[in-house]
């Protein structure tokens, strides 16, 4: 099978996957900027003059970039696993297996949706919450890598979860014992600096953390670890997770039995 | 080259730590242009078949070609070959038809497909429903967008998985002609339905599933000249004796029994008499199909000639 064979029907589907999210964009999209939001007003109206983590960064400003980076998780996360929770729920994934579509081919068309979903929501909650507190775009370039590999990473953890998910509370069970802790574990509201030294450590084993970390970098010039060191963990966590994916898809895990 | 190959198909799966043989060695060929008709009853083990066939499911034991690519190692070619017709009335409630119809033929790798779309939709009575979103469309419609749906990569197999279950008359007239004239044009049809004079109309030949084992395997006209010649058809409000009632299909008022010649019908009659039952609308008439089905589902096999 060659590159062109395998790979033909992918824009198809990631288109069908796009529209699929923005047809309903006011509670995909809309729904989370406006999450975004409140926890911008709450945590930075009640946090403003009590913390400072990065020196003459404003809690409201160093807030940004972790709840831009955060939204954007979330969301590349539940786009692709929604998708297949309900295609499989409903029953309407047959259309797609039944197609010659390769396992690369779905990877990169529910990854590829993944991302711009994450993407758009991250823009949308930059946008918005910059009005409030512009943070600077110190080294853009870290910005776009770790917003594009975090929406990648949970793209493909999104498949992993719908693939294997058969029931609704299960997908939730990933949601909330993976995903949340995983997120509030990484320094989205506060530098893991800060925190007692057992969950500063588990902190470093969490790839979310140098997502946030890195991501941040872009926006202040200044991080907790060296920019590279987290690029190196994010592209691992992203090349396994990925490779994982793959191999669900082409097994047919859960999906052909 | 068969249009569809199936070679020693075993199927295996758990179930609640109990093992189910869904399947067991069925092999059999359809030829090119052939529609074919597969009955059973209910966990005979068709819907199985057909998903191993579209790559849904996976054999335990065995292989399928369609149109000699093997459904596993050449997936990407079968499944260009085939279109589904899924049992279960199922779709993305985010479309309309169109975009449904476009979707699916973007999965084929076709760009653009309007003209064959639209011929689709003219052809299944949707033509005025093109923009209307599917949660908008009755279940006859979604089944006919279905179908549709099936057809859009224009495959030369095409397999029907009981389309007619819970159709109006008219649907299953339409579809019926259409599927018809596709067969006619050199397209091969695999169909499974509950409906047996649908598959003696349509069909030229038969294979019947029981219990996952292939139980007959002939020519339409070669299964109805088969085991049962004559059948006893009569209405009665009156007990029939027990012999007869044993071996009689009652639906209701109407009693049916198979007899072996002429003897044996003037037998009943007789038995019938003295037993006092009184009966109306007396037909002596050739066995259906469902005649031949329901000899062979009792447990008298026809010889399985491939």
């Amino acid at each position: 099978m060659n590159w062109s064979q395998s790979f033909s029907g992918a824009q198809p589907l990631f288109r069908k996957e796009v529209l699929r999210f923005w047809k309903v964009s006011f509670q995909t999209v809309g729904a989370p900027v406006l999450t975004a939001v409140l926890y911008l007003l709450i945590f930075g109206h009640v946090l403003q003059d009590h913390v400072e983590v990065f020196k003459g960064v404003s809690y409201t400003r160093f807030l940004i970039p972790g709840l831009v980076m955060m939204s954007l998780l979330q969301n590349a996360f539940a786009n692709s696993s929604s998708s297949l929770i309900q295609s499989k729920i409903t029953g309407n994934l047959v259309f797609v297996l039944l197609t010659p579509l390769s396992h690369r081919a779905w990877f990169l068309a529910y990854v590829g949706a993944a991302l711009v979903r994450g993407l758009a929501v991250g823009t949308g909650v930059f946008a918005v919450t910059a009005w409030f507190a512009p943070p600077g775009l110190a080294e853009p370039w870290w910005a776009l890598t770790f917003a594009v590999l975090g929406g990648m990473l949970l793209g493909a953890m999104g498949l992993i979860a719908g693939l294997w998910a058969e029931k609704f509370d299960q997908m939730a069970a990933f949601q909330n014992f993976i995903i949340m802790p995983m997120t509030f574990l990484s320094g989205v509201f506060y530098s893991v600096k800060s925190l007692p030294p057992f969950w500063l450590g588990l902190s470093h084993l969490n790839p979310f953390f140098y997502l946030i970390d890195g991501f941040r970098r872009g926006f202040f010039g200044v991080s907790d670890v060296d920019p590279f060191l987290s690029l190196a963990v994010v592209l691992s966590a992203t090349v396994a997770v990925s490779g994982l994916a793959l191999h669900l898809l082409k097994t047919g895990y859960k999906i052909r039995n | 080259m068969s249009a569809i190959s199936f070679q020693n198909i075993t199927k295996t799966y758990d179930s609640g730590g109990r093992t189910v043989r869904a399947l067991q060695g069925v092999s059999f060929d359809i030829a090119q242009g052939e529609f074919f008709g597969l009955l059973g009853p209910n966990g005979a083990g068709k819907t199985t078949l057909i998903s191993i066939l579209a790559g849904l499911a996976r054999t335990t034991q065995g292989r399928v070609l369609v149109q000699g690519h093997d459904v596993v190692s050449d997936y990407q070619g079968a499944r260009r070959a085939l279109g589904v017709v899924p049992q279960e009335l199922v779709f993305d409630p985010f479309f309309s038809v169109r975009e449904t119809l476009r979707n699916q033929s973007g999965y084929f790798g076709i760009r653009r497909n309007d003209d064959w779309i639209d011929e689709l939709l003219d052809k299944l009575g949707l033509a005025d429903k093109a923009e209307a979103n599917m949660r908008q469309l009755s279940g006859g419609m979604k089944r006919r967008v279905l179908v549709a749906q099936a057809l859009v990569h224009k495959p030369p197999v095409i397999v029907l998985d009981e389309p007619t279950a819970g159709v109006d008359v008219e649907l299953r007239q339409t579809l019926w002609q259409f599927i018809s004239e596709l067969n006619k044009r050199g397209h091969t049809v695999l169909l499974t339905t509950h409906y047996l004079e649908e598959a003696e109309a349509l069909c030229h030949r038969i294979g019947m599933l029981k219990g996952g084992q292939l139980v007959a395997l002939d020519t339409t006209s070669a299964l109805l000249a088969g085991t049962v010649h004559t059948m006893l058809r009569f209405k009665t409000n009156d007990a029939i004796p027990e012999a007869l009632y044993a071996r009689a299909r009652v639906t209701g008022r109407i009693v049916q029994i198979p007899a072996r010649d002429a003897t044996e019908v003037e037998h009943m009659l007789t038995a019938l008499r003295l037993f006092g039952s009184r009966i109306e609308d007396l037909e002596i008439g050739r066995a259906d199909l469902e005649d031949v089905f329901l000899s062979i589902m009792q447990g008298q096999p026809a010889e399985v000639r491939a």
